[in-house]
């Protein structure tokens, strides 16, 4: 019953999320009823959002026509499995986020509180209208709708002028990534004119323009998602913009991104042509490595996080290039197995990446610092949040029994097939390429050590973290409950590929679900069990077993007491938090490795230094090598262009007469 | 004189070349009273040429357009800008960014265009009036160089009204004149327009203490 009439069930979700987002503006001042009402209700309408597309996962695709829009132009929506699976995705970490921040937003922080729950609520809502879009109309509204309302969350906190800035970088990318849709829908029209995802289905382009199409959603789409070289608003809008909407953001919105590239490369071009993948697959392998890199050598805890989404972006890009490798040689099952893994770590993602932002939102309110280096043994006082922030660590840095290492697993089982590809040389690269994606998984475990060990371990660095407090109710809600997604996704991941077929299947024509049927459901072996196989239970469960057993043994077969002493200190006569490793200081060993990928100015203390001090900033090479270039381009064309404004009336005048007498002599008939 | 050439399209024609003298009298007069009478004196004859028209082809329309040329631009416009010259207190030369006989000679280059371009229109047209399209052409063309090559604010915005009246001619050759509505509506557009920029001027002057075009180079912002 539900599968009927799911799209109306979401329609009514979006526009309810409006409905809450305008109730805001009646008592924009009222923090206590924003906070306390309306985002609990944002969260109940994010359950309901993610019940709907996971209950009509599977069914057929229903559409909507809806009367707004232009006159003869009304916005075409269709709820089909992708949609779908990207709504539940958006339903379910909503919830959690929307929960979470009822607890979060106090008063006197930047924009009114009511002006931010509009602004919360339509981004909500637009991003799934983006999902439900079936012309390039509707998504491009929705689409903008999207930007805008992020662009105003990053800007809370205007006050800032870093922030300002943050924003306008975000906003200008956000638009040039927009233009590039808008012409790749273009594209696809074939000159048409139906802008409807159906009438671009039915097009059959060119090689050359089916490209064209192709190369311009990976730009706009590439830009929404953070790809190189067009990342470089997202690790300044994350940390500009309030926890929970870093969180909507980096778990959300980027996804969006990844959905849309989606939707062009497999269900509105037709033609697959392998260097499309080859193109992907690099792009997604230098945008992993690049993240994982600088995220190993921030020291701002929300930076680093940042960096490390642009890590997982580059994963889920390497995942669908493989697919549309895979798909080119029409070898689908591979294929499918390499989307399965696209898809699963987007769900993955999206619920670790929002819990560890949510995380960090809790460490600043309670400590009001973001620095690493002022951080640390935050445990003692806050450990609802560590243990919380334990489990996203765990799967962000791909870790079994959580959902990070699923989705990586299944990404290197793709790959580890891909030298059977009838391509002379791609069955030698790609190969290769895995190797890279196991760096950066294992370099992706370093900086969630630095990140958990620094904020959680050890001792406080700083005197006032004594007076940290644990999150509140809503708050440690919120954060189980995406904690719990991450859990459920990591321990039974043949329950949800079953579920979640339904897209691949749509998209490339078979799936894993018959296969994984065959075997039991505590079992994932998507080619065949004597391949390779994973069973995340027993695993947990041997882990939890060997771990209990081992502190039994201590506990009762050792000498059976524990004491409580001072550490060891290795010798020295004095031991304080200053001695222990900094943030700068565990990220040196990469950047010495690694030394040509940045850009650092260094200051090192010497012998005559009244005050030493040691200072290291790590800057972005693309930031040099192609932002700042083409800045200085468009300066020199605007000081050459403004000298046509000389200021005298005369010469303007001159301007339009000498347009009058050439328009006179060109269109003489 | 052709034979073939109704007298009344004659007397037209020879409207339309005293507006075209005009036109050249007002790009070399150098006095800024002067030039008003000269433009009040265009705008008459434009008046006469519209009533030639209305006589012989019997338009009610162009009657009134001739009332309302009479009334604007020989009557109202002039006294306005007297009026103007008198309360600003303007100095009689008027100077000009290029001498003047260079002027001229760019002038009588424009003519030849504005007629080489126009001939293949008014062969188009079959009014008893499109001979002088040409003519209307040039005016607005002339009109063009001298808002270009004048520094007082004031000649510009005689060179601009000199302008419309180009564009009334070339209306009123080509087609019998515009619909009423629409020039009803230009009348008063160039009414207010003259208004607004004597407001302007008091304000330039006052900015300046001058009426020089070259001191507002200094508003553009850098």
């Amino acid at each position: 019953m539900t599968s009927l009439l799911s799209i109306d069930i979401l329609l009514t979700a979006a526009c309810a999320w409006g409905v809450v987002g305008l109730l805001g503006l009646v008592a924009p001042r009222n923090t206590h009823f924003i906070s306390k009402t309306l985002f609990p209700l944002g969260a109940l309408v994010g359950v309901l959002v993610g019940l709907a597309s996971l209950g009509s996962l599977g069914g057929p695709a229903q559409t909507a026509v809806l009367v707004i829009g232009l006159p003869d132009l009304p916005f075409h929506l269709r709820l089909d499995n992708l949609s779908a699976l990207f709504a539940m995705l958006l339903g379910f970490v909503a919830a959690g986020i929307s929960i979470y921040a009822a607890g979060y937003f106090r008063k006197g922080e930047g924009t009114a509180p009511g002006v931010l729950c509009l602004e919360y609520h339509l981004f909500l809502a637009s991003m799934l209208v983006v999902l439900l879009a079936d012309d390039a109309y509707a998504f491009m509204v929705a689409w903008e709708t999207m930007a805008l309302s992020s662009f105003f969350l990053v800007t809370t906190d205007h006050r800032h002028e870093e922030i300002r800035r943050a924003g306008f970088l975000y906003l200008l990318i956000a638009h040039i990534g927009a233009i590039a849709i808008l012409l790749s829908f273009g594209v696809m029209t074939g000159g048409a004119g139906d802008y409807s995802f159906a009438g671009m289905r039915a097009q059959q382009l060119s090689p050359f323009w089916s490209s064209a199409a192709y190369l311009l959603a990976l730009a706009g789409f590439g830009a929404k998602a953070g790809l190189v070289p067009l990342h470089v608003w997202l690790p300044e809008a994350h940390p500009a913009a309030p926890s929970p909407v870093s969180a909507m953001m980096s778990g959300v919105m980027l996804k969006t991104a990844i959905y849309g590239l989606l939707r062009v490369s497999f269900d509105l071009v037709h033609a697959t042509i392998w260097w499309w993948g080859v193109m992907a697959l690099a792009i997604g392998l230098v945008t992993a490595l690049f993240g994982v890199l600088y995220s190993t050598v921030q020291s701002d805890m929300k930076r680093l996080l940042a960096y490390s989404s642009i890590e997982n972006i580059g994963l889920i890009a390497v995942g669908i290039g493989l697919t549309l490798i895979f798909h080119a040689y029409r070898m689908e099952t591979l294929a499918a197995l390499a989307m399965t893994a696209v898809l699963y770590h987007c769900l993955a993602h999206s619920a670790f990446k929002s819990l560890l932002f949510l995380c960090t939102g809790s460490v600043l309110h309670a400590t009001r610092e973001r620095s690493l280096g002022k951080l640390g043994g935050l445990i003692h006082r806050m450990p609802w949040v560590a243990w919380l922030a334990l489990a996203g660590v765990i799967a962000s840095a791909g870790l079994p029994p959580l959902s990070g290492f699923v989705s990586e697993w299944l990404l290197l089982q793709s790959f580890l097939f891909s030298p059977g590809l009838p391509h002379p040389w791609l069955n030698m690269v790609v190969p290769v390429a895995a190797a890279l994606v196991v760096l950066v998984a294992a370099l992706a475990g370093f900086a969630m050590v630095k990140f958990y060990g620094i904020i959680f371990l050890g001792q406080m660095r700083e005197p006032g973290l004594k007076d940290a407090h644990d999150a509140g109710t809503w708050e440690k809600f919120g954060l189980a409950w995406l904690a719990l997604i991450t859990l459920l996704l990591g321990i039974l991941p043949s329950t949800v590929i079953s579920r979640i077929d339904a897209a691949t299947q749509q998209l490339l024509g078979t799936g894993l679900a018959a296969k994984l049927k065959e075997q039991g459901w505590w079992m994932l072996a998507p080619i065949s069990p004597e391949r390779a196989s994973y069973e995340p239970l027993i695993f947990l469960v041997t882990i939890a077993a060997t771990l209990l057993l081992g502190r039994w043994l201590v506990r009762h077969l050792y000498h059976g007491r524990v004491r409580r002493t001072t550490a060891w200190d290795c010798g020295y006569y004095f031991q304080g938090p200053r001695a222990q490793d900094t943030a700068e200081g565990f990220s040196q060993p990469i950047r010495r490795i690694f030394e040509p990928m940045f850009r650092m100015q260094r200051h090192f203390p010497t012998a005559r230094d009244t005050e030493p001090y040691y200072s290291v900033k790590v800057e972005d090479h693309f930031w040099y090598w192609l932002y700042l270039p083409v800045a200085r381009l468009a300066g020199r064309i605007s000081t050459l262009i403004v000298t046509l404004q000389g200021g005298r009336i005369a010469v303007y005048l001159m301007y339009s007469f000498i347009t009058l007498l050439v328009l006179l002599l060109v269109a003489r008939p | 004189m052709n034979a073939a050439i109704p007298f009344s399209a004659q007397l037209i024609n020879l409207f339309a070349a005293v507006i075209l003298l005009l036109a050249f009298a007002m790009l070399a007069q150098r006095r800024v009273l002067a030039l008003i009478n000269l433009f009040a004196l265009q705008g008459l004859t434009l008046c006469l040429a519209t009533l030639v028209a209305a006589v012989t082809t019997g338009q009610v329309h162009l009657y009134y357009s001739a009332g309302l040329t009479l009334a604007l631009k020989v009557l109202l416009l002039p006294w306005i800008l007297y009026r103007l010259v008198k309360r600003l207190n303007v100095k009689g030369e008027v100077e000009a960014l290029i001498n003047i006989p260079t002027t001229m000679l760019v002038g009588l280059v424009l003519v030849m265009i504005a007629f080489n371009v126009a001939l293949p229109i008014s062969e188009l047209s079959h009014t008893i009036t499109r001979g002088t399209l040409g003519i209307a052409l040039a005016v607005v063309m002339l009109a063009f160089l001298m808002m270009i090559t004048r520094q007082k604010a004031i000649t510009q915005v005689v060179g601009f009204l000199s302008m419309e009246n180009g564009l009334f001619l070339a209306a009123t050759s080509a087609t019998y004149g515009m619909p009423m509505v629409v020039e009803l509506g230009i009348a008063l557009d160039v009414l207010v327009g003259v208004i607004i920029l004597g407001v302007f001027f008091f304000q330039i002057r006052d900015q300046f203490d001058s009426l020089d075009i070259r001191h507002m180079e200094r508003l553009k912002d850098n």
